[in-house]
């Protein structure tokens, strides 16, 4: 997929002059946040499972090579096959060699995000193979040609007249005069259409929630049930997971379940936890002949070790996007690649470079309310900052940013200087600023000015008139 | 107790350092204000800049370690002086000890009122409906909510309308608000429009730049609502004009 | 080299892995499996428990029946179709449990046996466990109860032992582990809380996306 992340500010500039858009992100804003609180709120354990949360995965990414070991171990005593894939093109042939391979006309999906980040869709139509998303947020924006904007909802940036036009445009086969005009209509219809595809498909893709080392499985998590036909249907299922899905044990998965729903949709639970382990047993009446799963690095390994490695806590739950005031005004895909928000913020830079993703970790008020949310504690405002040290270091951002910001550093650092200018500058400014005590414009200032008036100088500075309120103290003793 | 002003207060709002004064004065303590103080370093913190922020934290630290007491009037100095010196010279052997001990008497002012000195109210009279925006950096880095709220609540004859999403950003974020202005816009017009519906005829927060940046916003859209710091209420010091003046 | 071993190999380099017992410290957590912590909310003395299940069960929509006993099971399940104005057939697996019952005392019903082909309107499944603290049912896969009846019908009945309510799920896993075996499981397991729903579209709720439209819980016993 095409990254648009070094045009972050412009992709932001037409998000928010998109009405439509603006006001489907209000249903981000009104839709996630209570439920959350709600069911957070419910949980009197919920900050010490965090911690739990965050000691496991910290445990496991420091001991992920052994804990690989072990789960492909357990894999392929259930029979499964493990692939191991260093980068995107890698995991690409693998899946593209097991369609082939197997005469693979047709793939259904179960929601997956690294399916995205691997642009495994496009490979998959190149190579002659049909990619159905079953996911019904996938499904609408695959009928758009779109990529999610949001981790967890990937259709959130639209609204239901625009769905309503996607599904009359596609759905032929059924009556022009059909009533389309409900939530559920459009539900059942997209129902109807996918059953089918079920029992059409050769091979089946999901992604993973964890890895259990202990049991060689995965689990996916599903309020649908897409995830579930997808991988029971079709005689060969394969899973695509990023290696840092791996916990330790089943116990660990369930610790961070109670964390997962919580912080995505507000639920104790999703719908369907489910956990596969290898291919269809002997006497089992269903499910997939084949099981493999594709392990996929793409960068990972490199971010541990760094101030990164705790971004692969990430649990993926979407709680940092859902309470972010800049996700809130310009939406998932001004961020120009996979992963919007925080998170993305934070992880594109690591897996497309910082010369592409750069914009992301700046743009951050760093009011740290996704920290506050993340249900695996990880300090994403911490983080952006170490991109901006390392962009900093780099000599990357901005020269006129970088100059302005020595010059201010220069004063901040010599005291007496700085108290100097400001008695001279201060007041002059507080002066211009006349009896409204405001500007609408100033030279440099047009960034600040352009939407909002900028509060003069009361008169002069504190230091100054403190100097002179203790002299004066003083005078009687002289 | 040495009283860091923080230099958005020094330069642009000194009334609201003087009711500090008053406030800290008020609850029985001494306030000395150090002449080697300018700025907490947060600009070229979260520009990726750390040498020049660890050469302004150590001028800072040397100025003010030697007081039992550090206040500021701001959540995000506060927690700069707080939260991130410290991280910053984490593995320095001279300097991480010397940040620890530092970070130990810093407070921001309100919540340093109500928990270290035991304030309970305030003598200060209003006749007003004032609003509070509970800035990023001091509800989530430093847990101040109740205490300004305690606080207000015993100024005779003002009454708080709460508004709705007190605790989202108000789009400020330092530099972010010129880097990013349209998207910074947009998110003060989100809080506005809360101020606005909130029913109150007067903003108060404890960040002036926060305040300055929704001042700015609701002067610009036109609105009656006057912008205060919490201090300047606290202390009874509002015959300045409000921030970003009068309609 | 394997992409598997540069795999490995970068993750042994960037975590400077070079100390002989972290294979120790793996080795005994895989072993001891050890718990984390366990809510409250689910532990809770037998016959709150069950309550407590049907409870946080329902708040998902699901809803939720009590019989006394096996024999009763015929009955409730030809009431249920009845009551949905539903055909009187229902799908089910080979569990004994459910085979076992007594439905010549409903000679209407139809019993269709064997995994779903997606044209059952109803499916009957028997729950290995359920859990209280989160109104969760635990299937798993196998000839008793085949995996696409949990999925393919419009409507999921599940019929649990009230001694199989747990209060937590990691009490289930435990006793999937001691009928599977340590490091061993089924194919799929399932657990399902509430009926199948989707929020894709303006982040609305509705029930009934892909899996059954309904899901009716009944507790047998207790």
């Amino acid at each position: 997929m095409q990254i648009t992340s070094p045009t972050f500010k412009a992709n932001s500039a037409k998000a928010l002059s998109d009405a439509q858009l603006q006001k489907a992100l209000g249903n981000v804003r009104a839709g996630f946040i209570d439920k959350r609180k709600k069911a957070v709120d419910a949980l009197p354990e919920f900050e010490a499972l965090r911690e739990n949360g965050k000691a496991i995965k910290d445990h496991a990414l420091a001991h992920l090579d052994l804990y690989l070991e072990n789960y492909e171990a357990q894999v392929k005593a259930a029979g499964g096959h493990v692939h191991w894939a260093q980068t995107a093109e890698d995991a690409r042939n693998i899946i593209l060699d097991l369609c082939a391979s197997r005469g693979v006309k047709t793939v259904t999906k179960g929601k997956s995000m690294i399916s995205e980040e691997i642009a495994l869709n496009d490979a998959l139509e190149a190579a002659g193979v049909r990619p159905v998303e079953t996911d019904l947020g996938e499904y609408i924006i695959q009928l758009r040609g779109e990529h999610p904007s949001h981790i967890i909802a990937p259709a959130v940036h639209l609204n239901k007249e625009q769905i309503e036009a996607d599904f009359r445009r596609v759905h032929t086969h059924l009556p022009a005069d059909r009533e389309l005009v409900e939530h559920e209509k459009l539900l059942t219809e997209a129902r109807a259409v996918l059953r089918a595809e079920y029992f059409k498909a050769d091979l089946g893709i999901t992604g993973a929630n964890f890895l259990v080392a202990e049991t060689g499985s995965s689990i996916i998590v599903t309020n649908e049930g897409n995830g579930d036909l997808t991988q029971i249907l079709p005689r060969v299922h394969v899973v695509i997971a990023s290696i840092e899905k791996i916990v330790p044990t089943l116990e660990d998965a369930a610790q961070i379940l109670r964390l997962l729903a919580r912080s995505a949709t507000g639920q104790d639970m999703s719908v369907y936890t489910t956990v596969s382990t290898g291919g269809r047993r002997e006497g089992d009446p269903d499910g997939p002949d084949e099981y493999h799963v594709v392990l996929l690095d793409n960068g990972r390994s490199s971010m541990l070790g760094t101030e990164f490695q705790e971004m692969l806590r990430c649990i993926r739950c979407g709680a940092c996007m859902n309470h972010c005031p800049v996700y809130h005004a310009v939406g998932g895909h001004a961020y120009g690649w996979v992963y919007p928000g925080p998170m993305g913020a934070v992880l594109t830079p690591s897996l497309i470079g910082v010369d592409k993703g750069g914009h992301l970790p700046n743009a951050s008020t760093f009011c740290g309310r996704c920290e506050s949310v993340c249900p695996m504690k990880i300090p994403l405002p911490k983080m952006m900052r170490h991109w901006r040290e390392r962009e900093f270091e780099r000599g990357l951002n901005p020269a006129a940013a970088r100059y302005g910001l020595k010059a201010w550093a220069f004063f901040a650092k010599r005291p007496s200087l700085y108290r100097f200018f400001a008695s001279l500058g201060i007041p002059a400014l507080s002066a211009a600023g006349g009896a409204k005590h405001r500007f609408s414009w100033l030279p440099f200032a047009g960034g600040w000015t352009k939407h909002r008036e900028l509060p003069a100088p009361e008169g002069r500075t504190f230091l100054q008139q403190w100097a002179q309120r203790e002299a004066r103290k003083q005078e009687p003793a002289r | 107790m040495g009283l860091f002003v923080t230099c958005l207060v020094d330069l642009f709002r000194p009334s609201v350092g003087f009711a500090a004064v008053k406030l800290i004065e008020d609850a029985g303590c001494a306030v000395d204000v150090p002449m080697a103080q300018t700025c907490c370093g947060q600009p070229a913190y979260n520009s990726g800049d750390r040498e020049d922020t660890r050469e302004i934290a150590k001028a800072t630290i040397a100025a003010f370690e030697e007081f039992d007491y550090v206040v500021a009037p701001s959540g995000s100095c506060t927690g700069m002086l707080k939260k991130h010196y410290p991280a910053l010279f984490a593995g320095d052997p001279a300097w991480e000890s010397r940040a620890a001990e530092f970070s130990k008497k810093v407070h921001e002012l309100v919540s340093f009122l109500t928990d270290e000195m035991k304030v309970e109210g305030v003598t200060a009279k209003l006749a007003a409906t004032a609003t509070y925006h509970d800035s990023c950096s001091g509800l989530r880095e430093l847990g101040i909510h109740d205490q300004p709220r305690k606080l207000l609540a015993s100024v005779e004859g003002l009454k708080i309308a709460e508004m709705q999403e007190a605790d989202v950003c108000c789009g400020f974020g330092g530099t972010f608000c010129v880097k990013y202005s349209d998207i910074s816009n947009a998110i003060v017009t989100k809080k506005t429009a809360n101020i606005e519906t909130a029913g109150a005829d007067m903003l108060l927060a404890g960040d002036l730049g926060c305040l300055m940046n929704m001042a700015g916003k609701l002067k610009r859209d036109g609105s009656a609502i006057e912008v205060r710091h919490v201090a300047e209420v606290l202390a009874g010091m509002t015959d300045q004009p409000p921030i970003g003046g009068k309609l | 080299m394997s992409a598997r071993d540069a795999i490995l190999n970068k993750v042994r380099a960037s975590l400077g892995a070079g100390s002989a017992n972290r294979a120790d410290t793996v080795r005994d957590r895989l072993a001891g499996a050890p718990r984390g912590l366990i809510p409250e909310r689910g532990q809770l003395p037998d016959a709150a428990r069950i309550d407590l299940f049907t409870t946080q069960a329902e708040k998902v929509h699901a809803t939720t029946e009590r019989l006394a006993s096996y024999a009763d099971l015929p009955a409730a399940i030809a009431a249920y179709l009845r009551s949905k104005n539903l055909p009187a057939s229902i799908r089910m697996g080979d569990d004994a449990r459910l085979v076992g019952a007594d439905w010549s005392s409903q000679p209407a019903l139809e019993i269709l046996r064997g995994p779903s082909d997606g044209n059952d309107e109803t499916g009957l499944s028997h729950a290995f466990g359920a859990v209280a603290e989160t109104g969760t049912l635990v299937l798993h896969s196998g000839g008793d109860n085949p995996t696409t009846v949990n999925f393919l019908p419009e409507h999921h009945l599940v019929v649990v032992d009230a001694k199989d309510v747990a209060g937590d799920l990691e009490t289930v896993l435990a006793r999937i582990r001691g009928k599977f075996g340590k490091g061993q499981m089924p194919r799929t397991l399932n657990m399902i809380t509430g009926p199948s729903r989707s929020g894709d579209i303006e982040q609305k709720m509705l029930l009934g996306a892909h899996g059954p439209r309904a899901l009716h819980i009944m507790v047998v016993g207790g």
